[in-house]
């Protein structure tokens, strides 16, 4: 091909979020060649919409917090489905992550002696989110990028060249991964400016292309959430693992209808806030499940007593995890005790003085002044829930992040297990973190075990990645993309939503399979440089495919766990918990091969982790046949710790 | 609520454009940016716009909203009348693209000639920091990056040659920011008088009225910046110690 850009590098990472910039400071540091591929401008992703903060049990704020907490509070958010070997180094892990960034030149709130800041956040039992205000997102994304800026410095003065070993190509879309032998071989795609394309060679990639929310019509995410890697994982061979879990945050905005979707953090809630309906009644009481029974307050005293003596008190049911906050929501509307504009009344300015306020939730404070004409400090907001979250993701090893396909690694969103069926706010940043590092030093171990064995990429490869790129352009008869994107949003959202049923998810499929026929006969005016029509049209492709994978895992999964409610369905069920759907493409060189769904088990805890449970609360998630494990025989050993501790 | 607006858009590439006009539905509640997101989706499927989280937090949908740069996102409809003509044209400061979207690389080539944090030898956990400390840069860290103060700087915006030997407002203030950093090993004074232009600002404070932030980058950043320089650089202590020290150096 002859207008063909080339590269040769080590590793690329496909993304420039929280967990793509992780993993590249860590292939760098490793000494390899690293390019970072992103579809917007370097520090413009979706991580800096992050609000709240990073979960890690750093014990700054009340030092009873450990890992073996935070881990037990991940299982429980995830309701078990979690891979436990991934929420264990997560929770391990995580303190030192948040460390290392102020070595980075990050600047969290402080605790009165200096140390970090810790917040109460849902399903966390103590408080321990490290935030910069309501803005840790942006300071994660500024903290890396800079972090980025100062490794090309030590390149500049000791190679000469600031982009030797790490360089960032930004507004640039990889559409597919070309593979030899059997592994990954490079990148393709095209600068999004002039339309050009490009091919990375390089042995190894790393998706962190973060989630799938642009399929939905009320989401919190931005555009770029097109389920790129989770597509482009299917097109390599790798399974994707749960995707019938997508969260939806219970607290979007939901007037004027133009905001509709964009996020209300959670730290309101952390801070204070509280949930009301219509008749002024906070309605979470009436919502704490079975297996939360005896872990949240059941009256408003003894909430509202929490803040300030949490030993002796237990917490307010509006910190319960986000699933369960969401579907009470859900309801309360739908009973016909929602606010004018259809959703329910958050509250803080009768909790906090609005000086207090605006010092801990400025943007939140700046965002409902700016768009809805709200003062929070003087009255409640009005929020709803927003699809903020996928669950699923590519299943990879926890110790390395490497999918299935040699040469393939995950992290972040774009990978599933660690979550479990719903992940508790504040596990995502400190997840990017632990898993970034991990991919990158995985990456890394790979690319060095293959010596100067490297795949090749086929010429009619790239030519077939280009021609599918093209599509688009073939006709001036077709279909506009946008009307399509529409239509699929409306029907995700309404269909494959919050609350399932087995006739609309079938009927959701059948209108998935017709969209799949249209997308072949999309068209697109005007040439390629920066088209945001043909964009999309590309991006499609890749929506389509997710929406697939999750209403077809959504229809198989008879229960009702974390982010997946079945209406017809609406106990979770023990017999489910031991079990992973997996979706994989029949052919993954066939565009149009069917996706196939697999039952898998979950992989099973370990006793030691299982003890730091009580066995009743056990009871409430495992069958009893798992149970039965605790008595018997010695527990394995953490494979963390060095032999002597164990005696 | 909804009416039908009048809206000029900008269109073209580096070799020239025009001005475009539009009739379209507005509704209430409404930011520009989903009036072009209308534009593109019914009339222009190609109009190249940048965005990303359509709630301000990004600093991606910097364009100029009847002359004032703006993001689109947080320009709501509501503070123009219904019948006047909204025009929406590129940052004026950077070179076009196409349409709506300008090449922003000198921020980016600015950002990576700031000298990077210089951390203290502390054990990662062992950094211990007041509140009221931090909190000096955290205002600046608060920066989405939007570029605005950069468009609207006269110093970029109206001196094309004046470009090499000043970072603008939003890398100053990245100066400004480590400079005040409580751990921060490094003295920055020098370098940003001397490779990033400080002397060159002149503090009319276009920058803080445009920063969609509140930050204050004049106040807050430059001026404090300037003071420390000058006590650098103007104080008669160390100009003396500084130019003995000069003479003292062996020639050769």
């Amino acid at each position: 091909m002859t207008d063909l850009e080339h590269h040769d590098y080590d590793v690329v990472v496909i993304g420039a979020g929280g967990a793509g910039l992780r993993a590249a400071i860590e292939a760098r540091e490793h000494g390899l060649r690293t390019a970072i591929v992103c579809k917007s401008l370097f520090g413009k992703a979706h991580t800096v919409m992050a609000e709240g903060g990073i979960a890690a049990s750093m014990g700054n704020v009340n030092s009873r917090d450990s890992w073996q907490v935070h881990f037990r509070d991940t299982l429980r958010g995830g309701k078990f489905l979690n891979n436990p070997r991934m929420a264990e180094l997560h929770a391990k892990e995580a303190p030192e992550r948040v460390w290392e960034l102020e070595t980075y030149g990050a600047l969290f709130d402080r605790t009165a002696d200096g140390r970090i800041s810790q917040r109460n956040f849902g399903g966390h039992e103590y408080p321990r989110l490290a935030h910069v205000g309501d803005r840790t997102g942006l300071e994660l994304i500024r903290t890396l990028q800079q972090k980025i800026v100062s490794l090309q410095q030590e390149d500049l003065r000791d190679l000469g060249d600031l982009d030797a070993r790490l360089k960032v190509f930004a507004e640039l879309t990889i559409t597919d991964l070309p593979r030899g032998d059997g592994r990954v071989a490079g990148a393709f795609g095209y600068w999004r400016e002039s339309g050009r394309f490009v091919l990375f060679r390089a042995p190894a990639v790393i998706l962190a292309t973060g989630g799938i929310g642009k399929s939905f019509k009320v989401t919190s995410n931005s555009w770029e959430y097109t389920g790129d890697g989770h597509a482009l994982a299917l097109r390599t061979g790798a399974g994707l693992i749960n995707m019938e879990f997508v969260q939806f945050h219970p607290t979007g905005m939901i007037w004027p209808p133009s905001v509709k979707g964009i996020l209300v953090t959670e730290s309101v809630r952390g801070d204070g806030g509280v949930l009301r309906n219509a008749e002024g009644s906070r309605f979470m009481f009436d919502y704490v499940p079975e297996v939360f029974r005896g872990q949240y307050a059941d009256s408003e005293g003894e909430a509202d007593r929490w803040y300030d003596d949490p030993e002796n008190n237990l917490r307010p049911p509006e910190l319960l995890p986000r699933d369960e906050v969401a579907r009470a929501i859900n309801t309360e509307v739908k009973e016909g005790r929602g606010t004018p504009h259809g959703g329910v009344f958050l509250d803080v300015s009768t909790r906090l003085p609005a000086e207090e306020i605006r010092r801990r939730l400025p943007s939140m404070h700046h965002q409902f002044k700016e768009l809805a004409d709200v003062d929070i400090t003087a009255e409640p907001m009005e929020v709803g829930p927003t699809c903020h979250y996928v669950m699923g993701g590519v299943e990879v090893d926890p110790e390395t992040a490497a999918t299935s396909v040699p040469g393939l690694f995950a992290a972040g969103e774009v990978a599933g297990g660690m979550h479990g069926s719903n992940r508790l706010g504040g596990n995502s940043l400190s997840d990017l973190l632990v898993f970034g590092r991990r991919a990158g030093a995985g990456a890394a171990a790979y690319v060095e075990g293959l010596g100067a064995q490297r795949p090749d990429v086929a010429e009619a490869d790239v030519s077939a990645a280009a021609e599918v790129a093209l599509a688009p352009f073939a006709t001036d008869e077709g279909e506009n993309p946008y009307s399509l994107h529409q239509e699929l949003q409306q029907t995700m959202n309404d269909l494959v939503g919050i609350i399932r049923r087995e006739g609309e998810i079938k009927d959701a499929l059948s209108r998935l399979s017709t969209y799949r026929e249209r997308l072949q006969h999309l068209s697109v005016e005007g040439h390629r440089q920066f088209n945001p029509g043909w964009h999309l049209a590309l991006d499609l492709r890749n929506m389509l495919l997710v929406s697939e994978c999750v209403a077809r895992a959504a229809l198989e999964r008879r229960e009702s766990r974390g982010g997946h409610t079945r209406e017809d369905f609406p106990d979770m069920d023990p017999t489910w918990r031991g079990t992973n759907l997996v979706c994989r493409l029949e052919d993954p060189v066939d565009p149009s091969a069917p996706v196939t769904l697999t039952h898998q088990p979950v992989p099973t805890v370990r006793r030691d982790l299982l003890e730091l449970f009580d066995p009743k609360e056990l009871g409430k998630y495992l069958t009893p046949d798992e149970l039965a494990v605790l008595d018997d025989g010695p527990a394995a050993p953490d494979p963390d710790r060095p032999e002597e501790d164990h005696a | 609520m909804t009416y039908d607006a009048s809206f000029r858009v900008w269109r073209g590439d580096p070799a020239g454009g025009d001005l475009v006009d539009f009739t379209v539905a507005v509704n209430e509640g409404e930011v520009v940016l989903d009036i072009i997101h209308r534009l593109q989706a019914t009339q222009a499927p190609d109009l190249a716009v940048r965005w990303n989280c359509k709630a301000g937090k990004c600093g991606s949908c910097s364009a100029e909203v009847n002359g004032r740069p703006r993001l689109l996102c947080m320009t709501r409809m509501s503070i123009f009348t219904e019948g006047e003509t909204v025009t929406v044209t590129p940052l004026r400061a950077f070179p076009v693209v196409r349409d709506l979207v300008t090449d922003v690389s000198f921020n980016y080539a600015k950002a990576r000639e700031v000298p990077a944090f210089a951390p203290p030898a502390l054990a990662p956990g062992d950094y211990r920091m007041a509140q009221v400390d931090v909190e000096r840069s955290q205002e600046f860290r608060k920066c989405i990056e939007c570029f605005l103060c950069q468009d609207v700087c006269h110093v970029v915006r109206d001196h094309e040659d004046s470009k090499p030997a000043f970072s603008g407002p939003r890398y100053l203030m990245r100066i400004a920011e480590l400079d005040m950093h409580p751990l921060d090993q490094a003295d920055r004074r020098g370098v940003a008088r001397t490779e990033h232009g400080l002397g060159m600002c002149n503090i009319t404070k276009c920058c803080t009225e445009v920063c969609p932030e509140h930050i204050g980058i004049t106040d807050n950043a430059l001026i404090p910046l300037k003071e420390r320089v000058a006590d650098r650089t103007y104080d008669p202590v160390v100009w003396l110690a500084q130019t003995i020290r000069r003479r003292n150096r062996p020639r050769g």
